[in-house]
Parts: structure tokens; sequence; C-alpha cells
């Protein structure tokens, strides 16, 4: 439409940079668009994070102006024996909801892919915890495991098995919100159920023609086209896994004995409940954002090795 | 698509036409049924009563009159159904100093996700229509960006975001601390799983209807509103329940940010509930209050189910 580009029409005009009038029309409406999340993206995500890393390295009490004091939040964490504390239980945590919650997710998902009438009515039935307030879910847990009153103490001292304290018990504490966590499994199976459905029929055809065994086309077939979206899972995990908060707040209040102190629980605290010590607070939070960037980052990258994309 | 057969794998089929290869092929058929649906449907039946279980003793305790709450072995239903026990709960709530109710918090947790669902609403189709009808240079390189997003956790940087909340406040000269302000307003500006998901459903609207549309002088604004967000209805209901739920079940926000009891949500009321009596807490009431927190939620799920499974099963699926 423009004179100059009709009047040089040659390949040296247009370089790999130019952009036409029509292409830079295109750019505008489409940024003025997604201009929202653009916003969102800057003030609601780019500058906390950037003003977590100042905060961090300040003593700030909310009211007074912060004031820097270099990396003295840093050391007083290195050598605070609760923040360890915090990571072992954050960590306790999140190594057993994980891998847990990728098997359970993967057993429920492959049983409902068979061709059974009343699929349906399981998948309500599995999904709809998941959609449950994790705040009314512990305390129906707090109730469920109570160890002198809790049904499940109840039925195991029945069958002659000596109950243990649930949520009452340093050592117990984490597995148990481990376990609540799995309420939370139709979700995912839900996501893994329509991976399946994705992989093609005719896959496993061929391979029973070739007398594979279902263990053998599981291996081969099944985990392999799965591994994108377990990945998926599990970054999604790991991330929610490393901000456990509410489970501790309501049932345990980081106890006993810290066993379930989780890195955000004690952030909090920190914070907003016992004081207002934001600056170690946010120091607390930068190390959160670091270990989740690191722990995705590691999973995303060591896929390459593990994912498959394309099987043939 | 037709079958391929690696021509030097043995034939299974044809081979050896005799007596043993069809007992084989009988054994063969019952470990088939077997596996197919004898088995899946042990396991499925009790993971499902393993994952109704909690529900149902919510629902079951709720209904227990004191008395019968300290019976040893528990009765698996309630003798005398308590109905009164959730009059007493919501009763419960109430705190007559700082004069508020159930019903202070209901309305505060109804005003919350209410505006939440309508900025979910109004911004992701929006935000998802610009990634994906307008084609733009950078445009998929900036949809990564947002994908980097979902992994970012929230709770990281939640001292700086209260800090920016109060600086907000002090700019604009509005109380944004023990308001709704920050736990609403976000909603307006997308979220990454939910833009994802209008994405994907954006993509399968047929390009003719729009082509045509904006052949004939149509703007990209008319084509959103005329075109899109009519065929797109279900893919925006799915999103606004999500946003529902999530603004409903909301913990952390409201812990954070609302301050005095008139402003609480259920949420929060339900955990002063547990926190703030000296002696015991009753469990019946304690279940029946969350029955009562619950239901919504479950009402929700059952009539929308097919959005729930849909998105969910959408949100989880890419390369």
């Amino acid at each position: 439409m423009s004179a100059p580009s009709t009047a040089l029409p040659t390949p040296l005009r247009r370089s790999k940079w130019s952009i036409t009038k029509g292409e830079r029309k295109n750019i505008l409406i489409g940024l003025a668009f997604i201009s929202p999340w653009i916003f969102g993206f800057l003030v609601f995500l780019i500058y906390p994070i950037i003003y977590s890393f100042q905060l961090s390295f300040t003593r700030y009490g909310g009211i007074l102006p912060p004031e820097p004091i270099g990396w003295a939040n840093y050391t007083r964490m290195w050598n605070d024996e609760v923040f360890w504390k915090a990571m072992k239980a954050t960590f306790t945590y999140a190594s057993l909801a994980v891998p847990i919650g990728v098997v359970m997710a993967m057993a429920i998902a492959i049983a409902m892919d068979q061709p059974l009438r009343e699929i349906p009515l399981y998948r309500t039935v599995l999904f709809l915890p998941s959609v449950l307030p994790l705040f009314a879910t512990s305390f129906v847990f707090m109730v469920l495991l109570n160890p002198n009153t809790g049904l499940v103490n109840q039925i195991l001292r029945s069958i002659g098995i000596s109950p243990p304290n649930w949520f009452g018990d340093p050592s117990w504490a984490n597995f148990s919100i481990v376990l609540m966590a799995q309420m939370g499994a139709g979700q995912i199976a839900l996501i893994f159920l329509a991976g399946l459905r994705g992989i093609p029929k005719h896959l496993y055809e061929s391979a029973m023609l070739d007398g594979a065994s279902w263990a053998q086309r599981f291996r081969n077939i099944t985990l392999p086209l799965m591994t994108p979206i377990i990945l998926y899972d599990l970054i999604i995990g790991i991330s929610g896994g490393i901000q456990v908060f509410t489970q501790a707040y309501i049932i345990t209040d980081g106890g006993p004995a810290r066993a379930t102190t989780y890195l955000v629980f004690y952030l909090y605290n920190n914070a907003f409940r016992y004081s207002m010590q934001m600056g170690y607070a946010s120091a607390l939070g930068v190390v959160i954002f670091l270990i989740t960037l690191v722990l995705a980052g590691v999973t995303f990258l060591t896929s390459k090795k593990w994912v498959t994309y394309d099987l043939t | 698509m037709p079958v391929q057969n690696n021509p030097t794998a043995p034939r299974v089929l044809g081979t050896q036409p005799d007596e043993s290869t069809f007992q084989h092929r009988k054994r063969d058929h019952y470990a088939h049924v077997f596996s197919q649906s004898v088995l899946p449907r042990l396991f499925l039946v009790a993971m499902c009563l393993l994952f109704i279980l909690p529900l149902y003793w919510m629902v079951v305790t709720s209904l227990k009159t004191n008395t019968e709450l300290t019976r040893y072995p528990p009765t698996l239903f309630p003798e005398n159904i308590a109905w009164g026990n959730y009059p007493d709960s919501i009763r419960a709530f109430t705190d007559t100093r700082a004069g508020v109710t159930f019903w202070t918090y209901a309305q505060n947790t109804l005003i919350i996700t209410v505006l939440c669902t309508l900025g979910a609403a109004i911004s992701n189709p929006l935000i998802a229509y610009g990634f994906s009808r307008i084609e733009w240079r950078g445009r998929d390189q900036v949809f990564f960006v947002v994908l980097a997003t979902m992994f970012v956790p929230g709770s990281a940087i939640l001292v700086a975001m209260f800090d920016i909340w109060v600086k907000i406040g002090q700019w604009l000269g509005i109380q944004t601390i023990n308001s709704f302000w920050p736990l609403v307003v976000p909603a307006f500006f997308g979220n990454a799983t939910w833009i994802f998901m209008m994405r994907q459903f954006f993509f399968q609207i047929p390009k003719d209807m729009s082509d045509a549309a904006k052949l004939d002088g149509a703007s990209e604004l008319k084509v959103f509103w005329q075109i899109i967000v009519p065929q797109a209805q279900a893919a925006i209901g799915a999103i606004s329940i999500f946003a529902a739920v999530g603004a409903w079940n909301d913990f952390m926000g409201p812990l954070i940010y609302l301050q005095t009891k008139a402003k609480y949500t259920l949420a929060i009321g339900l955990a002063q509930f547990t926190s703030s009596s000296t002696h015991d807490v009753q469990f019946n009431l304690l279940m029946a209050a969350s029955t009562i927190v619950v239901i919504p939620v479950v009402l929700l799920f059952l009539f929308f189910q097919r959005a729930f499974t849909e998105g969910i099963s959408v949100a989880g699926i890419k390369g």
C-alpha cells in the first residue's frame, strides 16, 4: 500500500526485523487485547518479585521505611534453627506428596480408562473432593484422624492395630497431611485420563499382536506417551507442595515439635502473626522462590532425558 | 489409520490352530475380562469409598447430638438426627461485640466471589483472544511467558504484595488493607491457566466467519463481541465457575488482607470458630458449619460437572 515498499520490492529491503504497516497494526491490536495481562504481570508479579528481593536486604516493620542491612537477613536465616526445621518439614512433605500423588492419580486414571459403564459415577465421586476448600477438608480430617474419638483410629483399634497419633505425633504429622492431600488426586487423575485417551489405539493393537504383556505395553507405550503430562503435573505439584500452608495453619499450628512448620507457614508467622518482621519474611520468600525455580528448572531440564514427545 | 504391522514380527493369529491354542485363548479371555472390568471396578469402588468417606463423616458428625458424639464405638449413622446443630453452628459465628453474624461473613464471601467471577469472565476471554485470534509477531513467545507464570509460587512474594497494596492505598487515598480490593482486583487481569483454557477453545472456532466479518470492515473488538463470545459461552461459563469456586475456597488471601471481623469471609470466620473458643471445639457444630460452607461448592460442582471435567482436561494437555 505504501509507496516505498512497492517501489523497492527487493529482498534487501525487507530484513528479518522490518515490520510492515499491517504487521504493526496487528501487533498493536494484539497487545491491546492482552494489555490487562501485561498490566497484571508487571504489577502483581514482576514488581513484587523485584520488591521481594529489595525488601529481603532490609529491616522492615511495615511502618517506618525499610532500613538496609545488607545480607543480615540471610546470615540470620543460615543460623536460624527454625528455618532449617521448616526446610526439612517442607521437603519431607513435598518429597512424599508429589510422587505419591502421581502414582495415585495414574492408578485411578488407568482404572478409569477401562470400558466400564459406570465411569461417570466414579468420576463424580473421585473428582468432588478436589474442588472442596482445603480449610474445610482440614477440619474434617481433624475430626476423622482425632487420636481418641476419630473414626479411623476407632476402626484401627477394633481390628487390633494400635493406632498412631496422626497430627499429634511429630513423626506422623507430615505423613497425615500427605494422606490428606491425596483427596485432590481425582483432579490430576482426570488430566491423566484425558492423556491416556489421547494415545492412539493402534499402538496397543500392534503391540498385542506382537504378544506384548500388559506390563510391557505400559512400560513401552503408556508411560512414554504420558511423560509430557507427568512433567506438567510434577512441576505444578512441586510448586504447590513447597507452598503448603493451610493444613499447618488450621490443623497443627506448625507442630508438634515444629514438624509441620512449613516454609510458607514460617514466612506467614514472621510477617503477619507474631511480629511484623517483613524484611526477614521477604528473605524467606526469596528462598522459597529460588527453591521452586531451581526444582522446576531441574525437572524441566532433565525432562529432555525422560520425556517423550514423539513415539515412532 | 491402518494398523502398521511389523512384517518380521511373529504372527500370533493363524499359527498352529490346535486344541492347546484354543484353551490358551479361553484363558486369555478370562484374564482379559479380569484385567479390563473386575480389577478396575474393585479398585475404583474402594477408591470411591475412601474419597467419599470424609464428606460422609462430615455430614454424619454434623447431625449427631453431643451424647452420641462421645459414644464408643461411633455410630455410622446418627440415631437421633440433631438438625438443631445447624442453627446452633450458625449462631456460633455471632460476635455481638464486633456486631457480626454468620450472615456478615456469608455476605462478604459472596461479594468477593461475585466480583472475582466477573473479573475472570471479562478479562480472560479478551486476553485469550489476543493470544489466539489475532496473528501478531512475537505472540507465541509472549504466550510462553504466560505459561511460565503458572509455576511461580505466589506465597513467595506475599510480603511484597501486601506492602504494595499498602502503597497503592496511600497513593489513591483509599483503604486497601482490610478491604476487598486486594482480593478482587487481580481477578480482572487474567489468570494464566484460564487464559490457556480460553485460548485452546478459541483456536477451535473456525476462522471463516470472523474473516468474513473483518472483510466487511468489522473491528477486532466487534468480531470478539459479536462472533467469538456467543460461540464461547460454554468456555466462559466454565472459567467463571472455576473463578467462583477459587474465590469461595480462598483462605490465605482473606487471612492476610482482612483484619476486622466485619470484613471476614466464611473461611476465616470458620477458622476463628476453632481458635477463639477456649473450651474444646464441639465437633458436631464444627462439622455443621463446614457442611454449610461446602454446600455451595458441591452444588456448583454437581450442576456444572461437565464444565469442570472438560476444563481440567484441557488445562492439563499440552505439548
